[in-house]
């Protein structure tokens, strides 16, 4: 059971969370001019990260506030908490 | 009636004053409060409490506490029957019942024993070599099996007791109230910090409970009373007995088992039975203490065979003596108290069987004083008797101690056999916890491994599960984690700490000598998994047939399978495989602990939402009075709406009919409160729906309203519903009723992460309106009378529009959305007034509908009213595989703006034509209703195999046709129309014609 | 290479079972192989048993981790079925049930496929629409389906709560009576004993670090036992699919979650099918042992631990209780995890890649196990033919291109 800490509200049982997946991933702004493939891979391709994964989480059942956070897909350690549309951060070696 | 003969004229933590009456297998027995059954069930001079799993041997009780593996029994009867209960974890109550399993027709007389004789052919896995012959028999085998395994009987008759759950935080969670976890909740509490101190135990004290143990020159015991008192009082602290900690999750959450009227007959009003806690800690101290094993040696199993730990427990904590004359069998120190304790309690101990060497010097005096021989380098290498132990055979083991030196050697009589093969450290939850464990060669035992206290999981080990055995060592260390732990937490002592306890000291401790299995002349079984019935054998055959790693051993013969979860065999098995494999333990692996560390009731994981609080029901402000007037309703999600109204005599057939008619020829009203309402606002709201959706959005005028489709960025429409622009920068959005949910989350999460540029809120207003959706030639007639002051010509108030106004009658001033739109095709009105008037401006429309004979009607007939004019139903008509352009709404799809999904329209796939497309469908016989999910073939045989062209989407007898339609997913059914297709199910094939998907035009009516 | 029978069994008896041989090899690893199956569950030894016995493919080797069987094989709940709505799947499912009927024939060693049916619920008129949708066109594929009333289910399933009353009542549900359950660790040892026999090599304890691809063509595997030269290497790694095709500098539609089951204590025969209720999202078996088996969900969010959320299995046991009220005193014995590779389309991926040799079997998501047998047959032939079997032609990679498809989410049972 993982403890979140919501930027806006403070460290919630997951419960209270819903997961978007994987971040950082740009919806293309001229997707007319892509192939299929290459809209394919926006669609569908994931990297499924085994180590270090910046996902999306969404504090549904209370602010309603989308976040990003790096966590460890390995032990479940949460390695920063950051906010929608900042670059990936640097995490402590 | 036994008094109990073998109960000890004194001694004991039960109460002796007090008399309890049990049954045990139909007979009556006493025992005392303070109890478990087993140590009643000894005291009364039970033997034979069960019979294994596999060979239906007569087994008795082992241990003392939750490692028991024989015990099992079946408590209580009827609906709170439950059957595998450890007897040694079931505290006496009065009028206790409890029956032994796994025998017919008698415990005394088994049938199920004969497997004992045929054992040659049932050897680990046998059930994968045979059964296979002939092929169409193995059922017949499987339900033998089947029979023949299983534990217990489950209850006949549901469960009529109560689970709650409870939830808290605190700083340090200590697990197990033995010397070392007290002494660390006392050193953490005494920091200020939030403590929970949970045991598994009805009494605090762990170990000390069954021993006779000195701290401060005084009984251990009035150390324990001390702390427990201080603990109690203290405010920051919550003492849990008879609580087990079961499961350690991610990040310092963990369940705990709180049994609160176990011990009592059955719950006092408004008690429940168990709690289930979820805890979360910041940091988390290891109590759990450490298990003894048995040592494994032919016919081990027997009724008296007993951990040594367990017989002093019996005598020291329950006063019962266990036996009449014991022989120990030894490899560490751990078991010469015990020797005392049996002695001192007129247990006459035949003698102590040491296979070490050299007996350790200070305890050998100490035993000469009492009279007990020590036979130091010699084994037990086996026990004889059979539903009671007779004897034992006495040996010497060669240096290698594998084989014997001259054969099986003297007989000792006795009736007790004690075996102490060293200890296991319980760290199930250490396990659980994501830590790693480390073989301790010396030891013989796994050991907490490092623990990276800046991961997820901080914990801490204290005690003899830390691989301490000595007292002063636990007491020590306890107190010094206590206190780290709280520091870590936050909290500081201030001032001193509490005194240091001084246990009384014990002679220096030598080594154990770890052995696995001692070795045999004969063929007799050798217990390893006692619950399981796994024999040294069996692992050497996993090992020898190639089950190399434990988890292929453990699976291949189920050592470490059963409800203990191999507590007491899980170390003994390793080192048997590694011996057969001549590996080093570590290289055979251990297995993973899971949770739950003890069996789990599921009602207490199930806690009080199950019932009718399984989900929460969602009523619309009208629901009563659709109950009064007989509506029967269909769950849509958490939502109940109402089916159909059956009249009296109605069946639902007719009912329906009888609504959808008057929708069409006069009036009808639908509760349409449940449908999603998101109200939308910003200067950027248009913008939003211009990519949310796929028609455009911008041109639409404030009183306007549009249909709206949404398709997910695989290009397959997800949800619909008509929008209304309430002002420039404000719209009304409507969507599917069990698609409210997710639309509001979509909307949010595109708005929130890719488009922050735009200015849009999103908040649902499902339930800020209560709607009725009014439709039928007569609707604007009753609009006339309902709002009075509204023009509502076509001119002023057209098609797909909305206006806001007030309801006559119904609370002057309160505003009212009219959006004139609606699901039937018909001339309709949907009334939107703020959800509390939603029974008012019913019951107001009922009364001003009566000259119309309006009609209530539920979703059936709106089903059958959407379908007659080609209106689609979102997962009805759509699965999440069908596009815009597939149900013939392609020309909705704007070409002059991106929206979500839309370059998924233009895929290879998506542009196929001879997808399935919409479309209507009259069968031949216009009475024969085909029914929905029905498949659409090539020909007119319906025989297999052969691939569907696709399904019948809704099919329903429309009365105003006054016959059958359907419509339908046909590959490339748009270019279809006025062709024939056979519809296929239950082997029929049905001959329809192809439409268009509109079976009636309302017309100018509706205009 | 001892038969097993019930002769062979009793004539070891006299020699209280010192003669059994081992049930597959430890080989030492050769420096090249003809073909490298990347995981040893029950889907890679299927392959390799078949590539070696149907298409004489002697000289591959089966890599795996840890030990064979102990990743999904050895984690899921057995149900084996194949009412599957779109034909492509019902093909392939019931591709792989055909083979299940003989497969404790097949293998000499006893899976303990038990045809006892699987019951999928229906709790309200949405849900029936789609499970009658699915009889009709498992009827058409030729697949055993269907429909069951409530007096019919209470005499399938005593135990199960037919009250009309309840939060979500029982209103009927479809019945495959050829679907059933089987002994999991028995699949996959069966398959390795047979494919040993055929001399295919299965070596265990071996991870694979790397892919040599050169030129794109694969050309080997770096292992933690030693690089391997080969032609071709097919991928059946479940939930680490994605870590292996990362190695290839391919990126997968898969995301990896932990899947979570549990089992009670042993218990005398209570429930004699196997009952499936997406509503209120639970399943439950009871093994030939007597534990009832049971399925809950996936945790909602990326993970390799195998460790399960406590909220999962809440949801799921009170499911349990409400569907079969008997339950409530029993007790959870044992929760785990298995880690799935979960598909957009609820579909799986036996395709090519754009390495050429170099081929993936993976999104099998919650559902796998059932398609074992079928899954490693059609992959065998991929693999021997370079080319896709009938069977499997549908479930490429380009199908995420595409657009095509194969979306199976209501049939997959656990609700995504």
């Amino acid at each position: 059971m993982l403890l979140l800490a919501c930027p806006w509200c403070g460290p919630r049982s997951e419960e209270e969370f819903s997961c978007g997946g994987e971040g950082h991933i740009v919806r293309p702004l001229a997707s007319a001019e892509m192939d299929d493939a290459a809209w394919g891979d926006y669609v569908f391709m994931r990297t499924n990260t085994k180590g270090v994964h910046y996902e999306r989480w969404c504090h549904a059942n209370g602010c309603g506030r989308w976040f990003n956070i790096a966590r460890s897909t390995t032990t479940n350690e949460i390695l920063a908490v950051y906010q929608v549309g900042d670059n990936k951060p640097e995490l402590p070696k | 009636m036994t008094a109990g003969k073998n109960r000890l004229e004194s001694g004991g933590r039960i109460d002796r004053a007090q008399h309890l009456t049990f049954q045990f297998d139909g007979e009556t027995m006493s025992g005392h409060p303070g109890d478990t059954l087993a140590s009643a069930l000894i005291a009364n001079g039970v033997r034979v409490v069960g019979r294994s799993f596999k060979y239906h041997r007569p087994r008795g009780l082992m241990a003392a506490g939750g490692e028991e593996p024989n015990g099992l029994v079946r408590l209580r009867t009827g609906g709170r029957a439950e059957p595998n209960v450890r007897a040694t974890d079931i505290l006496l109550y009065e009028g206790l019942v409890a029956e032994s399993q796994n025998r017919w027709p008698s415990l005394n007389f088994d049938l199920g024993s004969l497997n004992d004789r045929l054992s040659p052919l049932f050897p680990a896995g046998f059930y994968y070599k045979t059964f296979m012959w002939p092929a169409n028999m193995w059922p017949v085998y499987e339900g033998v099996i089947r029979r023949m395994a299983g534990l217990g009987r489950a209850a006949e008759t549901p469960d009529p007791d109560r689970y709650e759950k409870q939830y808290a935080h605190c700083d340090v969670l200590v697990v197990g109230a033995g010397p070392a976890g007290l002494a660390a909740a006392q050193w953490a509490a005494r920091t200020g910090a939030r403590v929970i101190l949970a045991d598994e135990g009805a009494e605090f004290g762990g170990a000390l409970l069954g021993k006779a143990e000195e701290i401060d020159g005084g009984p251990a015991l009035a150390w324990v009373a001390a702390i427990r008192g201080e603990l109690a009082e203290a405010e920051n602290v919550r003492c849990l007995p008879r609580t087990t900690v079961t499961g350690y999750y991610d990040h310092n959450a963990l369940t705990m088992l709180q049994r609160v009227s176990d011990h009592l007959a059955e719950p006092e009003p408004g008690q429940p039975r168990q709690r289930l806690w979820q805890v979360r800690a910041k940091q988390v101290v290891l109590a759990t203490g450490a298990l003894e094993r048995p040592l494994v040696l032919a016919n081990n199993d027997r009724p008296g065979v007993m951990l040594a730990g367990a017989a002093q427990t019996y005598i020291n904590r329950y006063g019962v003596r266990p036996g009449q004359k014991a022989v120990l069998f030894i490899n560490n120190d751990s078991a010469y108290p015990v020797a005392l304790d049996l002695a001192r309690a007129g247990v006459k101990v035949a003698a102590v069987v040491e296979l070490r060497a050299q007996a350790p010097l200070g305890w050998l005096s100490r035993l000469d004083e009492a009279g007990i021989e020590v036979m130091a380098d010699r084994a037990v290498v086996a026990v004889e008797g059979k539903k009671a132990v007779s004897g034992v055979r006495i040996g010497k083991l060669n240096a290698a101690r594998d084989s014997l030196v001259g054969g099986m050697g003297r007989r000792i009589d006795c009736d007790l056999v004690c075996l102490s093969g060293g200890w296991t450290p319980s760290l199930h939850l250490l396990s659980q916890s994501g830590a790693k464990l480390l073989w301790d060669a010396a030891a013989g035992c796994f050991l907490p491994g490092p623990i990276d206290q800046t991961a997820a999981q901080a914990v801490r080990v204290v005690g003899t599960a830390n691989g301490g055995g000595n007292l002063q060592d636990c007491l020590d260390l306890g107190a010094e984690v206590g206190n780290s732990a709280a520091n870590a937490a936050g909290h500081r002592r201030r001032g001193r700490g509490p005194r240091s306890p001084k246990a009384a000291t014990t002679p220096d401790e030598t080594p154990i000598l770890p052995i696995w299995s001692i070795p045999q002349n004969g063929t007799s079984k050798a217990f390893v998994d006692f619950q399981s019935d796994v024999t040294a054998a069996d692992l050497h055959l996993a090992a020898r047939e190639g089950y190399r790693s434990i988890e292929h051993v453990k699976r291949y013969t189920t050592t470490g399978m059963g409800t203990d979860q191999g507590r007491t065999s899980n170390i003994n098995a390793l080192g048997i495989v590694a011996g057969a494999l001549d590996v080093d333990i570590p290289e055979v692996g251990h297995t993973t602990f899971r949770p739950p560390f003890s069996p789990l009731t599921f009602g207490a994981v199930a806690g009080r939402r199950i019932g009718p609080l399984l989900d929460p029901v969602r009523r619309t402000p009208m629901h009563a009075w659709h109950q009064a007037n007989g509506a029967v309703f269909e769950p849509v999600g958490q939502w109940l709406r109402p089916y159909y109204y059956p009249a009296t005599g109605e069946n639902m057939e007719r009912a329906v009919n009888r609504e959808v008619l008057a929708a069409r020829t006069s009036l009808g009203i639908m509760d349409a409160t449940t449908l999603g309402k998101i109200d939308i606002q910003g200067p950027d709201a248009a913008e939003f729906l211009n990519r949310v959706y796929i028609n455009g959005w911008k041109g639409l005028a404030v009183g306007g309203c549009r249909y709206g489709l949404m398709l997910g960025e695989d290009g397959m429409v997800f949800d619909d519903g008509v929008t209304a622009r309430l002002a420039p920068d404000h719209f009304h959005m409507t969507t599917t009723t069990g698609g409210a949910a997710h639309v509001l989350d979509w909307l949010e999460s595109w708005s929130q992460t890719e488009w922050p540029e735009l200015s849009v809120y999103c908040t649902s207003s499902t339930e800020q309106w209560a709607v009725a959706s009014i439709c039928g030639p007569n609707a604007r007639r009753l609009m006339a009378e309902l709002c009075p002051e509204m023009d509502l010509s076509g001119e002023a108030f057209p098609h797909m529009t909305w206006q806001s106004g007030t309801v006559a009658g119904i609370a002057a001033g309160i505003e009212a959305r009219i959006f004139r739109i609606g699901f039937t095709g018909e001339l309709s009105y949907e009334i939107n007034v703020p959800a509390g008037y939603g029974p008012a401006l019913w019951q107001a429309i009922m009364g001003l509908g009566e000259k119309y004979a309006i009609t209530p009607f539920g979703t059936e007939a709106m089903h059958v009213l959407r379908a007659e004019v080609g209106f689609i139903m979102i997962g009805q008509e759509t699965d999440g595989t069908v596009t815009p352009h597939d149900l013939g709404l392609g020309r909705m799809v704007s070409s002059k703006k991106d929206f979500l999904g839309k370059r998924s329209l233009t895929r290879a796939d998506t542009m196929r034509e001879d997808r399935p497309q919409l479309v209507g469908l009259l069968t031949d016989d216009p009475m024969i209703r085909v029914p929905e999910g029905a498949q659409f073939i090539a020909g007119s045989d319906a025989s297999p195999p052969q691939t569907g062209l696709g399904h019948v989407t809704s099919s329903y007898y429309s009365p105003n046709l006054d016959r059958t339609f359907a419509l339908g997913l046909l590959q490339g059914g748009h270019g279809r129309h006025g062709e024939s297709i056979h519809i296929a199910y239950d082997g029929k094939a049905v001959r329809a014609e192809i439409t268009v998907p509109r079976f009636l035009d309302p017309g100018e009516a509706a205009k | 290479m001892a038969n097993y029978s019930i002769l062979t069994l009793a004539r070891n008896a006299l020699q209280r079972h010192r003669g059994w041989p081992q049930a597959w090899r430890s080989p030492t690893l050769r420096p090249s192989y003809d073909a490298v199956i990347i995981g040893g569950g029950g889907h890679g030894l299927a392959t390799a048993y078949y590539l070696a016995k149907l298409h004489g493919m002697r000289n591959i080797a089966v890599l795996e981790k840890g030990w064979i069987g102990g990743g999904n094989t050895g984690r899921n709940t057995t149900i084996v079925r194949s009412n599957y709505l779109n034909p492509e799947s019902a093909a392939i499912y019931d591709h792989a049930l055909n083979l299940w009927e003989g497969l404790s024939q097949e293998l000499n060693f006893n899976v303990m496929f038990s045809q006892r049916g699987v019951i999928n619920l229906a709790h309200d008129p949405g849900e029936e629409r789609e499970l009658r949708r699915r009889i009709y066109a498992n009827q058409l594929a030729g697949v055993d389906a269907e429909w069951v009333g409530p007096t019919q289910l209470s005499e399938l399933c005593p135990i199960l709560n037919l009250d009309p009353n309840i939060r979500y009542p029982v209103m009927g549900g479809t019945l495959q009576r050829r679907a059933g359950v089987a002994r999991h660790d028995a699949v996959a040892w069966g398959y390795a004993r047979g494919a040993d026999r055929h001399g295919v090599h299965i070596i265990q304890n071996c991870e694979v670090t790397g892919l040599d691809i050169r030129e794109g063509r694969i050309e080997g595997v770096q292992t933690s036992q030693g690089a391997i030269r080969t032609p071709k290497v097919g991928v059946v790694a479940a939930g680490h699919s994605s870590v292996l095709a990362a190695m290839a500098d391919i990126r997968l539609p898969l995301d990896s979650h932990p899947l979570q089951a549990l089992v009670s204590e042993p218990v005398k025969p209570v429930m004699p099918t196997v009952i499936m209720s997406n509503k209120v999202h639970a399943y439950m078996s009871q093994s030939d042992k007597g534990e009832l088996v049971i399925g809950a969900g996936i945790d909602p969010y990326n993970s390799y631990t195998q460790r399960g959320s406590l909220p999962v299995i809440e949801e799921t046991i009170r499911a349990i209780v409400e569907l079969f009220p008997i339950t409530s005193r029993l007790k959870m014995m044992r929760q785990w995890a298995g880690i799935v590779d979960i598909c957009p389309d609820a579909s799986p991926i036996i395709s090519a890649t754009p390495v050429k040799g170099l081929y993936f079997n993976c999104g099998w998501g919650t559902g796998g196990f059932k398609a074992t047998p079928g899954s490693g047959h059609v992959f065998a032939h991929t693999l021997a033919k370079d080319a896709a079997h009938p069977i499997n032609a549908p479930f490429a990679l380009e199908r995420f291109y595409s657009g095509a498809l194969v979306a199976e989410h209501g049939a997959a049972a656990v609700a995504h």
